[in-house]
């Protein structure tokens, strides 16, 4: 028998349930809990692509510290699927804490002896006190949410708090619920003490907000002005489109007339959705798309006509694991070279890498200026961690002072004063060119919008100079996209050093707690988080200030580094990977563990690329 | 497609219409079509119906897919924006232009392979959701451009230029916008101006769905002997059911048929409809009995033309989405972006 683990606001419950079953509430509710104590959680559902009877998970890491990212590894193990049972008592860490309802007796030979076991008969409290089967199997994840709170040292009242907002208005339905809740915790108090692991109040969660980062983006998409909303259902993406439509309810419709500032249609493909996406951005109004991998593949079309015809769209890709219908549950940030490049021909698009909730509000307010202002499609790449999970971040703000911007527009007055007008005639020598809503103008503005070849004045041509020139243009244009996109984000080691880390999106909770862990080490990383492409100056500089450089991703064929060498000229020998691609969220511990063993061993830097095993 | 623009001379005697413009506003480039296609008909056809209507030219949006008949929007209407989309997608781009702006007026223009083939699907979820548009399919029943195939609207049993007898069951374009709850469906020649250009007319000031199957004769791939699209063929096979005579702004005009021969159609807009009846009986707002007549004649060999179906009452995709009578694309920040008291409102919700 190990020690029992002793921790306070540092530990990893995992909750094993089946999916259906009503558990999802019940453990939102006690990570929220431990919230409303003032210790930092992060939480994360793996779950399968299954509506009801296959296992889910929900694991809640309690951080005084503030770690967001996955820790791996699990404390405590609230067992409460049979199916999985073996599986869910083996990941618990020595030391570690078994929960189990202990109604039915287990033979031995099911636990192991350097564990900790808890049995609360959740399924006898239950029956004792509830006749219908629903209300049985609802209120036993109420009564464990008690018997934890006992447990752990969860503030009761903090939960009985939540439990009054969720139910708000339902008095007999919060008197039940406060009943359930003190079943459980009764029980342990009688029988049991509390355990080395506890919750401590803390003041460590300050005015921080807790959201799915698919949420935060359909709220940024009404804050950047969308008013068109095309989609069709597809995990992990659906989410977004349903927060947008909620969003604009309570927000867009105008309160005297009754009439929706928005127009959201469900269409009957992912093909049709860019193709409205795209008509509206030709006609001048600000529309996206929300889709995953296998979706962006069927807009690969319609996308090369925005980039050539230069049609503002923004397309939110809610990244999953691919190739093909791949693990459409888990987690990777494997789209990003289909999205970088997608279509035939030679084609280019911006992209937005987001890190968290925070930042999916703000890069989806600000990928409609970025589209309207390079009439092209701009992707902002989410993925299913950041996307469907709950994380901490920092409150959303706006500007009041802040004012879409639409780009050049030629209006009826500039072409009523005689304002030459070349759809594809580069004006100020930054690629971009002027455009016109449809119907701006009797006579002028007017231009016929095609896939094909043309020259400044929108007239077909299949000339070769006027060719390249237009595409020569559409590469300035990607050029002064650099300077528009977000800037990478940089953080020095504490002392100078020429060995580096890139890294990008949902990577980063997990990559700044491996920093925190690198300068205990004494090992010296500068950092970089990349949050656009195309690739701004900083980037260059920091390639060429570093001799090696771990690039941090979460797919198998290191697609940000290919980037990096196909478009700033990074040196494939400087660039190591360090890959984490099977579908679970990237851990502090595998960072660690990976960029240590490469940077111990004496071969030299690039030769042999670092992969995680499976799950 | 052609950079060819057409010279600025018109015919001292043309005169212009309410708007003042001349039937060569609406004009466009030079057609690069073959000599004598099918398709430069009807857009001579359009182009007659905008100056007719006084529709100012630059509030019309053209959409098209791709393929003989999508490359036409070039030749008509040069002062409306024109879009020519990907091979089968118009539908869509369409859909999200309208959303954008309800204000102007889409008109689609599609082939029988843009439309029946790859472009089935958005075809029809276009016609289901109802959007406000004129759709008109130039239906040839051949692959134009790649020199000849049979396309989903062949008939079976028609012969190829080289002699192949097409094997597979056509696609009735106008059954299927009928069932998906087109409002306004009607099927003409572009041999017949005199029944295609009030039928464009209506359709334009239709507020839904309308659908227009044209039977276009491809004048190098589908005119000879054994065609069922030849200029002979539905010559020979075009069984009218009515005239649409006029349309007129809230009030029938007279016209000089005989008592029991005239159906009117009050539409919501207070315009009315007045067709000259050629098939006895034959009811142009009873959807069901329509599709039964097509059904009907089709089994005999028959072609039905005519205003097939229209309903006075349409609806249309915004109705069904309550959207503002304002355009979605001239809305400014204030009515967009909520600001800084609804996040700090939203926050409070989410600790």
């Amino acid at each position: 028998m190990s020690a029992p683990l002793a921790a306070i606001n540092d530990f990893v419950v995992k909750f094993a349930n089946v999916n259906g079953s009503g558990s999802a509430s019940a453990n939102s509710m006690f990570a929220k809990a431990v919230l409303r104590m003032g210790v930092p959680v992060a939480v994360r559902n793996i779950f399968p692509s299954n509506i009801q009877g296959l296992p889910t998970w929900f694991e809640v890491r309690v951080t005084g510290e503030g770690h967001l990212g996955r820790r791996g590894g699990v404390d405590m193990m609230v067992a409460m699927n049979p199916q999985t049972w073996d599986r869910d008592v083996a990941e618990i860490e020595p030391g570690g804490y078994l929960f189990y309802d202990s109604t039915k007796p287990m033979p031995p030979s099911k636990f192991r002896p350097d564990i900790n076991v808890i049995g609360v008969p959740l399924t006898a409290i239950c029956n004792a006190a509830y006749t219908v089967a629903r209300e049985r199997q609802l209120f036993k994840n109420i009564i464990y949410v008690g018997a934890l709170a006992a447990l752990l040292g969860i503030e009761i009242e903090v939960i009985e708090q939540l439990l009054a907002e969720q139910f708000e208005g339902r008095e007999r339905l919060i008197k039940a619920n406060y009943d359930a809740l003190h079943m459980g915790r009764d029980w342990v108090k009688d029988n049991m003490a509390p355990l080395g692991l506890q919750v401590r109040r803390a003041d460590a969660v300050g005015d921080r907000i807790f959201i799915e980062g698919n949420q935060a983006a359909g709220l940024g998409a009404v804050y950047g002005g969308a008013t068109v909303c095309a989609w069709y259902p597809i995990t992990p993406s659906t989410s977004l489109a349903e927060a947008f439509t909620s969003y604009c309810q309570e927000l867009r419709v105008d309160p005297e007339s009754g009439k929706a500032n928005f127009a959201i249609v469900q269409a009957e493909d992912e093909i049709a959705s860019i193709g409205m996406v795209i008509g509206a951005g030709w006609n001048g109004a600000r529309a996206f798309t929300c889709t995953s991998g296998p979706g962006v593949s069927l807009m690969t079309e319609f996308i090369g006509l925005s980039y050539f015809a230069e049609i503002p769209a923004v397309i939110f890709d809610v990244q999953r694991g691919g190739p093909s219908t791949g693990m459409p549950t888990r987690t990777q940030q494997a789209d990003l070279i289909g999205a970088a490049y997608a279509s035939h021909g030679d084609t280019k698009h911006p992209m937005l890498l987001p890190m968290d909730p925070g930042e999916c509000f703000t890069f989806a307010a600000q990928a409609f200026d970025l589209a309207d202002r390079l009439q092209t499609t701009v992707f902002v790449m989410l993925d299913l961690d950041m996307g469907m999970n709950e994380w901490l971040t920092e409150p959303f703000k706006w500007d009041d002072s802040r004012r879409m911007d639409r780009g050049k527009v030629m209006t009826h007055d500039e072409l009523e004063a005689g304002r030459d007008f070349g759809r594809y005639l580069d004006v100020e020598g930054d690629g971009i060119p002027y455009r016109t809503y449809p119907g701006v103008h009797p006579t002028r503005g007017g231009y016929f919008t095609r896939g094909t070849s043309r020259n400044p004045y929108a007239r077909y041509s299949e000339e070769g100079s006027v060719y390249v020139d237009n595409v020569q243009r559409l590469l300035r244009k990607f050029e002064t996209a650099k300077s528009f996109v977000p800037a990478p984000e940089l953080r020095p080691a504490s002392t100078p050093t020429r060995d580096g880390v890139i890294y990008y999106g949902s990577t980063g909770p997990a990559m700044h707690e491996a920093l925190g862990l690198f300068e205990r080490q004494g090992r010296r990383l500068d950092a970089l988080r990349i949050r656009a492409f195309p690739f701004s100056s900083e980037v260059d500089d920091f390639l060429a200030s570093h001799d090696r450089i771990f690039v941090v991703e979460q797919n198998r064929d290191a697609q940000l580094r290919t980037l990096l060498m196909a478009e700033n000229g990074g040196d494939p020998d400087r660039l190591v990977p360090i890959l984490h691609f099977d579908g679970t969220p990237i851990t502090a511990r595998f960072i660690v563990s990976s960029i240590t063993s490469l940077m111990d061993a004496t071969q030299p830097p690039g030769s042999r690329p670092l992969r995680e095993a499976a799950e | 497609m052609t950079y060819i623009a057409k010279p600025k001379l018109h015919h001292p005697a043309l005169a212009p219409n309410g708007l003042g413009y001349l039937r060569r506003d609406y004009e466009g480039s030079v057609s690069t079509l073959c000599a004598g296609c099918g398709h430069d008909s009807i857009s001579a056809a359009i182009i007659q119906a905008a100056y007719e209507l006084d529709l100012p030219p630059h509030r019309v949006a053209k959409l098209s897919g791709i393929g003989c008949s999508s490359k036409t929007p070039d030749y008509f209407l040069g002062n409306s924006h024109g879009f020519n989309t990907v091979h089968g997608r118009m539908p869509s781009v369409l859909t999200g232009a309208n959303l954008a702006n309800r204000e102007l007026i889409y008109l689609g223009v599609s082939g029988d392979g843009d439309s029946a083939s790859i472009g089935l699907g958005q075809f029809a979820h276009a016609i289901r959701r109802g959007v406000n548009m004129t759709y008109i399919v130039e239906n040839n029943g051949v692959y134009g451009l790649t020199k000849g195939q049979f396309s989903a609207t062949s008939d079976r049993g028609s012969k190829s230029k080289r002699g192949v007898v097409n094997h597979d069951a056509a696609i009735d374009m106008v059954s299927l916008a009928l069932q998906l709850g087109a409002s306004f469906v009607a099927r003409s020649f572009s041999g017949d101006k005199a029944q295609l250009v009030p039928l464009i007319k209506a359709a334009l000031r239709h507020p839904g769905p309308a659908f227009i199957d044209t039977l276009s004769p491809c004048v190098q791939f589908n005119n000879h002997a054994g065609s069922t699209k030849s200029y002979d063929y539905v010559r020979e096979h075009n069984e009218a059911v009515n005239r649409l005579d006029v349309i007129a702004d809230r009030k029938p005009i007279e016209v000089d048929y005989e008592p029991g021969t005239t159906v009117s159609v009050t539409q919501h807009d207070g315009s009315v409809l007045s067709l000259h009846k050629l098939a006895d009986h034959y009811d142009p707002t009873d959807r069901i009995a329509a599709m039964a007549y097509l059904a009907e004649r089709q089994a005999a060999g028959e072609i039905v033309t005519g205003l097939l179906y229209v309903d006075p009452e349409p609806g249309d995709l915004h109705g069904a989405l309550g959207t503002s009578d304002r355009p979605l694309n001239s809305l400014s920040d204030a009515e967009l972006v909520p600001g800084q008291a609804a996040l700090d409102r939203i926050n409070a919700g989410l600790r």
